[in-house]
């Protein structure tokens, strides 16, 4: 029976990772650079003057967010990239006229997208030791909730990906609302400081959520219940599931 | 009589722009052919096989592959097909002999590295197994299409204007690989604006034009049918009219008499035996000549015919 193309899969996903590799230098250099000039900033030299935050140093506290920073950031930009460069060359002719349905091709893109974040994560976290002193309290549930969060952006990326038709457009999402919602979603202070209306405005931003997810997995505080940011999570990636089965369905930019 | 291994009926297809590209084409493949869909640009080439290898939707029709439809059973049907398309569209970064394996394992197959060999070899291609494919020449990276496409063993091979830019030495070399695959048993739908090409490789020939199969046959078949001699006989001296004997050859004399054309036979030498016949038969009746000019026309005066005749027809 050929109900599923296996070897299809772990094809897509072994190309992607290789894909990762060609330009390591830059997916390693660029997180490491940009996670230390925010300890550098925001960790060393302001956090030095900031209190602890419901305990914690805020060195440490910031990182989950700023993990959650990059990994929102390349992740989307790579997935999304992953499969509109294939568009853009015509490469993707190969994709579309194998054995390999909806599955297998997200199985690959996202699994590939997963291991890249915890990659990524695991080259930001060993980074962030030079810096501060921090202890993970939850550390499997960090691990399965980095995958998670990876694996929801990868499909989030992978439909910009076939949204987009043009380079500009392919950029857009993550630069006008990626990034400041991922600023203003509590990397740098806790929700619940926030005055008044501001606060509950904060909580209008999903990536809140995400953020205080993983911070609870970290060191066991949250804004919000860890259940609700799960729950969040899981929805968006079920969303993003619903939307490219619905793409591949009827062929959406993909099959004219 | 072969069995069909693709069978294609009342095919359509509109793109969103509302260009008919395929306007109900019905065809059918039999196994270990080579086939040759020949017509200009814009016929509807590679609508046609985007929409079997599926990378278009089909508007109507049925398309059927090794008794596989390709509307529900496409992971079946496509396992066996291999696709290599018109552009020449690669990933630039990658080795030659990465993107051959990877295209294998997507197709579902256990790694192969001597089959992967055996290809690369078979297409000149092994020396340059380690290069990034950016490196390659145009005509090695058709190559590369081609040892991607054949990398999961297909039994049905779609070649989208294989010999398009390509230089005359290497086409030759082409049309050897396409020989020798048939060899192997694999049965080969190619595209071509070449007739030259058509003639020389295919079994059967399908003559595609605004989306619809105006003909298919065997090759010889349509040579024989339609294929004439010509013979454009030059007279020493102008003549009124024709004597009998000649005139009972399919024969005209120009306006000015100093012209005589002969049109006839079919295309399998009866032609030229015929303008011999009537040489001697001028001779015969003392009318001299001057010179002969004979040829046999090609498919390619079929075609234009053919295509001609329908655009009379749908103006
Ligand atoms: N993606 C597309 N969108 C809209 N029209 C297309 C597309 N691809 C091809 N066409 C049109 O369909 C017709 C057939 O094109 P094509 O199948 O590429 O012909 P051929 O391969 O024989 O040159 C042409 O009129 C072409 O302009
Ligand atoms: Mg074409």
């Amino acid at each position: 029976m050929i109900s599923f193309n296996a070897r299809g899969a772990w094809s897509i996903y072994q190309r992607e990772l290789m894909r990762a590799m060609r330009t390591a230098f830059q997916s390693i250099l660029s997180p490491v650079l940009t996670t230390s000039l925010y300890f550098v900033v925001f960790g060393s030299v302001i956090g030095g003057r900031m209190e602890p935050i419901d305990g914690v140093d805020y060195g440490a506290f910031i990182i989950p967010g700023l993990l959650m920073l990059t990994l929102l950031g390349e992740t989307t930009n790579n997935s999304s990239f992953g499969i509109y460069m294939p568009r853009f060359t015509g490469t993707i002719y190969e994709l579309l006229s194998a054995p390999v349905g909806v599955t297998e091709t997200l199985l690959g893109f996202v699994g590939a997208a997963a291991t890249k974040g915890l990659i990524l994560a695991a080259i930001i976290l060993g980074t962030a030791t030079l810096f501060v002193d921090y202890t993970i309290v939850h550390p499997f549930a960090a691990i399965g909730y980095i995958m998670l969060v990876t694996a929801s952006f990868s499909l989030f990326g992978f439909i910009l990906g076939i949204w987009a038709d043009s380079f500009e457009k392919l950029g857009i999402i993550p630069l006008l609302i990626l990034t400041p919602l991922t600023f203003l979603g509590g990397t740098f202070y806790s929700i619940d400081d926030l005055p008044g209306i501001w606060s509950t405005l904060a909580f209008a931003n999903p990536i809140a959520f995400l953020v205080s997810g993983l911070r609870w997995t970290f060191y066991g505080i949250s804004d919000v219940s860890i259940w609700v940011s799960l729950g969040l999570t899981f929805g968006f990636l079920a969303f993003c599931v619903g939307v490219i089965a619905y793409i591949f369905k009827t062929g959406w930019r993909l099959r004219e | 009589m072969s069995e069909p291994i693709l069978q294609i009926e009342g095919l359509t297809k509109v793109y969103s722009g509302g260009t008919k590209a395929l306007d109900g084409v019905d065809l059918e493949i039999r196994k270990g052919e080579i086939f040759a869909l020949l017509g200009p640009n814009g016929a509807g080439k590679t609508t046609l096989i985007a929409a079997v290898c599926g990378l278009v939707r089909p508007t109507g029709g049925t398309i059927t592959a090794f008794g596989h439809d390709l509307a529900t059973d496409w992971r079946r049907a496509r396992a066996r097909i291999g696709l290599v398309p018109q552009e020449l569209s690669t990933d630039m970064f990658e080795t030659v002999f990465r993107a051959v394996s990877y295209s294998r394992g997507l197709f579902g197959l256990a790694p192969d590295k001597a089959r992967i060999e055996e290809v690369l070899r078979s297409l000149s291609l092994w020396e340059k197994k380690d290069s990034q494919i950016r490196e390659l020449s145009g005509g090695m990276k058709r190559r590369v299409l081609i040892a991607k496409a054949l990398a999961h063993e297909p039994d049905l091979l779609f070649l989208d204007e294989p010999t398009a830019g390509v230089d005359v030495e290497l086409r030759k070399g082409m049309w050897e690989q396409i020989g020798a695959l048939r060899q192997r048993g694999t049965t080969i739908i190619l595209t071509t604006h070449y007739i030259e090409e058509a003639e020389l490789m295919a079994d059967r020939v399908g003559i595609i034009r605004g989306g619809r199969i105006l003909m298919v046959d065997d090759k010889d078949s349509i040579m024989q049918r339609m294929g004439t001699t010509e013979a454009l006989i030059a007279l020493a001296e102008p003549l009124n009219e024709l004597p009998e004997s000649i005139a009972a050859f399919p024969v005209t004399l120009s306006e000015d008499g100093c012209e005589l054309c002969y049109r006839g036979g079919n295309g399998q030498g009866e032609g030229s035996a015929e303008v011999a016949a009537l040489t001697k038969a001028l001779i015969a009746a003392g009318i001299d000549y001057r010179t002969i000019d004979v040829r046999d026309s090609s498919l390619e005066d079929i075609f234009v015919d053919l295509v001609s005749e329908h655009e009379e027809e749908a103006a």
